[in-house]
């Protein structure tokens, strides 16, 4: 018996053992139930939720409440709406997140610690902090109630963290790569698009996870900015559409479902690379 | 005559890397300024007017900290006393609870990957969601705590949960305090799983048992990550604003207004943009105090 296998959970008192897979078990119960729950009301009419049949499976099956929340909810339009500015935001922050990244990480100048030291601000400023300026100009330049009035300050918030995450792994592309494309006649631009992007690859799920989640469930801003119905997205139409259906249940269910399941679809299949992408951004933050 | 033009032609190469550098962090520098930076400097000038938004407004010094600290109608200190009851909550109880599962995790039980995923998935749902579900849950007619509580003959523990001042606070500090426990855990567990092999074995060679291998060799390690644990949970319980906006609105009799709210309130209902930017620049300075403060004590520990 080596050490290492000492210091698992096998040896220890199997009465141990036992209570502590019983207190596993129902936590993963408390974190489970409430997607049931959603899921099972979502399906349900108002009779079923009310009484009849509160925690059981529906007994119709009303897939009606989803087309209610598509169609006089508006779910779809709030689906697309967050998915154009979730895949703009991604692209925008990435960008200029590898840019800037390789300026401060390839080049060698002068100031580019400070630079970085800079935009590393940015891990600890609150999205609260701009909320008043950015309103007053965006409703004098008339720009509330669009796409880019999310996109725009969605990009800039995620950048520090996308500038963390990239620097991550630019460091680690050998600098002989640059070099060897240096005397292949390559500038600083042909470098970074023929060498630094096709490599920095793993960075883009990184940082497109973690940004798509800050944007995908970002309220504060959506809520204060868009007061049209027309760019409202995810979190905010969920909101409106509770406001509306007050006793109807069953629609707002399905609203919840139709907000969460892409996330939790794409979780599934790529939970080890999300929790990864989390554990990136803190523990180098 | 040859060194010269050597020399300028050094020098020219230096300008064009230069302006090459400038280019390449342009798109970065201008969303980081103008989005973030340059907001930070207006919101400063603008916590010491009395501004609508719109017109000139009236240069009044630091009347509006002073207000924000001593006129009560303004709610201030109430909403930093609730941010401050979020941040206890979630370094006394959550912090320590997603400890606790991330060191069982880190002894290789059955299933761990599967645990591990359960306990992390309520933080990739978007907040507002998990506010709409408790509220189904908290509905005072029909959710599940008063039917539960129906069912096993307690009716007299029922509650208008979200709607009375006794237990509002509650009902928006038990989702918060759920929803990111698995974050803390799922950070921790990275730091449990990073303790080498070597180090716990030779403290099991000279006796410990498994729980003070994680008391003395694993939790000293870890340290850092807790220290920025720490200072996720109380900045982020110092600019909570999605479970307060959904859940109470900050009611009833804005006993739950957080400084988030109350932020959105100076520009929606009181048209008063520039005590808005008071409340923000308190936000900011509180945040980063916090983090200084974490940061410090952590070190003194340590010594």
């Amino acid at each position: 018996m080596t050490m290492e296998e000492r210091y698992t959970l096998k040896k220890s008192n199997p009465a141990l053992q036992v209570l502590i897979y019983i207190f596993l078990g129902i936590w993963a119960l408390v974190n489970l139930f409430p997607l049931y729950f959603m899921f099972t009301f979502s399906l349900k009419s108002n009779d079923e939720i009310f009484g009849k049949n509160i925690v059981g499976l529906p007994h119709d099956w009303l897939w009606s409440n989803y087309s209610a929340a598509m169609y006089t909810g508006n779910m779809g339009l709030y689906f697309l709406n967050s998915v154009l500015v979730t895949f703009a935001t991604i692209v925008l922050c990435l960008a200029s997140a590898l840019m800037a990244t390789y300026a401060i990480t390839r080049i060698k100048w002068r100031f580019s610690k400070l630079t970085n030291a800079f935009f590393m601000l940015g891990l600890t400023i609150p999205l609260q902090a701009s909320i008043v300026p950015v309103y007053v100009v965006l409703s004098k330049l008339h720009w509330l109630n669009r796409y880019t009035t999310l996109i725009v300050p969605y990009a800039a918030f995620s950048l520090a963290m996308a500038i963390l995450i990239c620097s991550g792994f630019m460091v680690e592309i050998p600098y002989d790569l640059d070099e060897a494309a240096r005397i292949d006649g390559c500038g600083l631009w042909g470098t970074f698009f023929r060498i630094i992007i096709p490599l920095m690859k793993p960075a883009y799920a990184t940082v497109g996870i973690y940004t798509f989640l800050q944007c995908w469930n970002e309220f504060m801003f959506a809520n204060v900015f868009i007061s049209d119905s027309v760019h409202r997205t995810l979190p905010v139409g969920i909101k409106a559409l509770s406001g509306q259906h007050t006793t109807d249940w069953g629609p707002i269910g399905a609203a919840l479902v139709i907000a969460t399941f892409p996330t939790l679809l794409v979780y599934i299949f790529l939970s080890k690379r999300i929790q990864e992408s989390f554990i990136a951004g803190a523990v180098k933050g | 005559m040859d060194e010269q033009t050597r020399k300028k032609s050094k020098k020219a190469k230096q300008i064009k890397t230069g302006i090459t550098i400038f280019l390449f962090l342009l798109p970065g520098l201008i969303l980081f300024i103008g989005i973030l930076i340059a907001p930070i400097a207006v919101s400063l000038y603008r916590s010491l007017y009395d501004w609508n938004g719109f017109s000139a407004g009236t240069f009044i010094g630091f009347q509006n900290y002073y207000e924000l600290f001593t006129n009560g109608s303004i709610k201030f200190m109430v909403s930093l006393k609730n941010a401050m009851i979020l941040a206890f909550f979630s370094v006394f109880v959550q912090l320590p609870f997603s400890l606790f599962l991330a060191l069982l995790l880190g002894r290789k039980v059955k299933g761990e990957r599967f645990f591990l995923s359960v306990f992390f998935m309520p933080v990739l749902i978007s907040t507002v969601v998990i506010g709409q579900l408790w509220l189904k849950i908290y509905n005072p007619d029909y959710g599940l705590l008063n039917t539960m509580l129906d069912a096993l003959h307690l009716e007299s523990w029922k509650h208008v949960w979200v709607g009375e001042v006794k237990t509002a606070l509650g009902a928006i500090l038990v989702p918060t305090i759920w929803q990111y426990v698995g974050y803390h855990m799922l950070l921790m567990y990275a730091g449990v799983k990073g303790v080498s092999a070597d180090l716990r074995e030779a403290a099991m060679l000279d006796g410990a048992t498994n729980w003070q291998v994680d008391r003395y060799v694993v939790i000293p390690i870890i340290k850092p990550i807790i220290r920025v644990s720490v200072i996720f949970a109380v900045t982020g319980s110092l600019k909570t604003y999605d479970l307060v906006r959904i859940l109470t609105e900050g009611g009833p009799f804005q006993t739950t207004e957080v400084p988030s709210t109350l932020l959105e309130n100076m520009l929606f209902l009181r048209n008063r943009y520039g005590m808005g930017s008071t409340i923000s620049v308190m936000l900011i300075a509180l945040c980063f105090a916090f983090a200084l403060l974490i940061t410090a004590a952590f070190r003194e520990k340590e010594v």
